[in-house]
């Protein structure tokens, strides 16, 4: 019971943040994809951060921030009357930042395959740079789509640090599927905890036989 | 009318280009390569940003002066790429409706169903583009950008991907497009032949600059364009009536400014019918005196109207006239000084072979 309530509060969080990022991720990946801006390194590298610090040191970060204490955790408190750290909304948030580069890189990769020249040719057949995007450049873009939100999808499901350090480990609220095989493993309840690993393993395994199987060709990188 | 006046520069490449281009019939625009013609055609379509202004008919498309620019998808210009850029994520037919559903009601001259019959696309329609040959591609292209019903087309050398034989198959729908569907277009090209064959008009670029612009005759005849002209197979296009065919000698007799020639015959011309020839400027030679037993056939009467010799080379290029009609030799040096030809001498030309190029509508 307690195991399925952390998996269904997993996929919960998977999904809410996969949704977010396809928003955000896709706008942020066109706009690297398509600009010559000077600032683009700077917005690759800390769009790439998370793919390198310790999740620890983005969770204290993230929990400093969005403590009542400061700006934007009192706004969220004065917004809504709870707290934004130790919540469901504080782990997507959290979420959102940490599982970025792992929906921008693909994204940005597939965009760059494109390339300008299908999106002149439909320029010059009178569609609109936004009517263009989603007609040539989205469909021309389907496998780094596919890779993008697969590998969101389960690097927010695996994800520990960041969720330990901003949500704690509240029950039905914050206690994900990592959390709670933590849990089981202080407790010593090791056949709860198996049967957890287990299932998260195979999950994993499947995704990623299912990325690598559809396609190579948009690599998550650090550059 | 076409009015251009704009400069831009891609690294060390400055292109500078001043010209207006009447939008009827196909205008050629021929130059070596790097010379800036494709950048020329995306600075019209809006691709390449550039300084000064370009007006079509009475729409202002650029003007730096007054901030004016259009986006690249509210030009009406055709652009024909020299990679088809077909979507391959699209059939054909989708691929032909992605042109046509974005056309506006009003304009709609040419519809689907036009371009397929014209261009014989019905039994490729439901195939992907991945699954064309590249001469069914440029067919496809060609009928796509048609039917934005664009008030002119830019071609960026359609043909340069095809081989010899694909080229000839292609031509005859580019001339479709001019003559059927009544679209002027830009024709980018740097194969002189394949722009005296359908086009009226040449505008001659050359290093970024425009070096000439004027009727295809009158460009393939000027001498000083021979670095924009002169490194493919130089010549000339005159403009003949036919007489009759000679069945014996498979040949077709023709009248050029009231002199008889002949040519191997093309049976689909009938008696009086008006056609274009294409005479490379080697094989036409000169002589003083009507010669006499010899091979050559075709012997005119002309006058010498300008000799040009390019320094350091062992040509000169002779322009002769008959009437009205005027032809390229290219003669040795040495051959000019044995005969002390001169502008304005009598002589007879010796034409090797003709090739038929067009009817005239």
């Amino acid at each position: 019971m307690n195991n399925l309530a952390a998996i269904w509060l997993t996929v919960q969080l998977a999904t809410v943040t996969t949704c977010i990022l396809l928003f955000f991720g896709t706008a942020l990946a066109w706009w690297l994809s398509r600009t010559k801006s000077r600032t683009k390194p700077i917005i690759e590298a800390v769009t790439a951060l998370p793919l390198v610090l310790p999740p620890t040191v983005l969770g204290f970060y993230l929990l400093i921030i969005m403590s009542p204490d400061n700006a934007i955790g009192s706004f969220w408190v004065h917004l809504t009357g709870s707290t934004l750290t130790f919540s469901f909304a504080g782990l997507v948030v959290a979420s959102v930042i940490y599982s970025l580069p792992f929906m921008v890189q693909p994204l940005q990769n597939a965009f760059e395959t494109v390339g300008s020249e299908p999106l002149e040719a439909a320029a010059s057949l009178r569609a609109s740079p936004l009517n263009a995007f989603f007609t040539v450049a989205m469909p021309l873009s389907a496998r780094g789509f596919l890779t993008a939100i697969v590998l969101t999808f389960a690097h927010t499901v695996g994800e520990f640090g960041v969720v330990l350090m901003v949500g704690g480990n509240i029950p039905g609220e914050t206690r994900v599927i990592s959390i709670a095989i933590y849990e089981h493993v202080e407790t010593l309840q090791y056949a709860a905890a198996h049967s957890l690993s287990l299932a998260l393993l195979g999950f994993s395994f499947v995704v990623l036989l299912a990325v690598y199987t559809l396609n190579r060709r948009f690599p998550i990188r650090i550059r | 009318m076409l009015a251009i006046d704009i400069c831009t520069s891609l690294g060390e490449f400055e292109l500078e280009v001043t010209t207006k281009i009447p939008l009827d019939g196909i205008t050629g625009i021929l130059g070596p390569s790097g010379s800036g013609k494709t950048t020329l055609l995306r600075v019209l379509a809006g691709f390449e940003p550039a300084e000064g202004r370009i007006i079509v008919d009475d729409e202002v498309w650029l003007d730096t002066k007054s901030k004016t620019e259009i986006a690249p998808h509210r030009r009406s210009l055709g652009y024909m790429f020299q990679d088809t850029r077909l979507f391959d994520h699209l059939s054909v037919a989708a691929n032909l409706e992605y042109a046509s559903s974005r056309t506006l009601s009003e304009i709609k001259k040419i519809v689907v169903d036009d371009v397929v019959d014209a261009f014989d696309l019905s039994p490729l329609l439901k195939r992907r583009p991945a699954e064309l040959s590249g001469g069914e591609k440029q067919r496809v292209a060609l009928a796509r950008t048609l039917l934005t019903n664009p008030r002119f087309l830019v071609l960026d050398e359609p043909l340069s991907a095809l081989d010899e034989q694909r080229r000839s198959d292609i031509l005859p729908y580019i001339d479709t497009m001019a003559s059927q569907f009544q679209v002027p277009a830009l024709y980018v090209s740097h194969a002189v032949g394949e722009v005296a064959h359908i086009a009226r008009r040449i505008l001659a670029l050359s290093n970024g600059r425009v070096q000439a612009n004027g009727p295809t005759n009158e460009i393939l005849e000027r001498l000083d364009l021979l670095d924009v002209t002169g490194r493919f197979e130089a010549g000339s296009v005159v403009e003949a009536t036919v007489i009759d065919h000679v069945e014996r000698h498979r040949l077709t007799r023709l009248i050029i400014d009231g002199q008889t020639l002949t040519m191997p015959m093309e049976p689909g011309l009938a008696p009086g019918d008006q056609i274009r020839l294409r005479v490379r400027a080697r094989d036409v030679a000169l002589a003083l005196i009507r010669p006499e037993s010899i091979s050559i056939r075709n012997i005119l009467d002309a006058t010498i109207v300008d000799l040009f010799h390019g320094p350091g080379s062992p040509y000169v290029e002779a322009l002769v006239e008959f009437q009205k009609q005027r032809l390229r030799a290219r003669i040795t040096l040495a051959s000019v000084e044995d005969l002390s030809l001169a502008v304005g001498m009598h002589v007879f030309v010796l034409i090797k072979s003709v090739t038929f190029e067009s009817s005239l509508a």
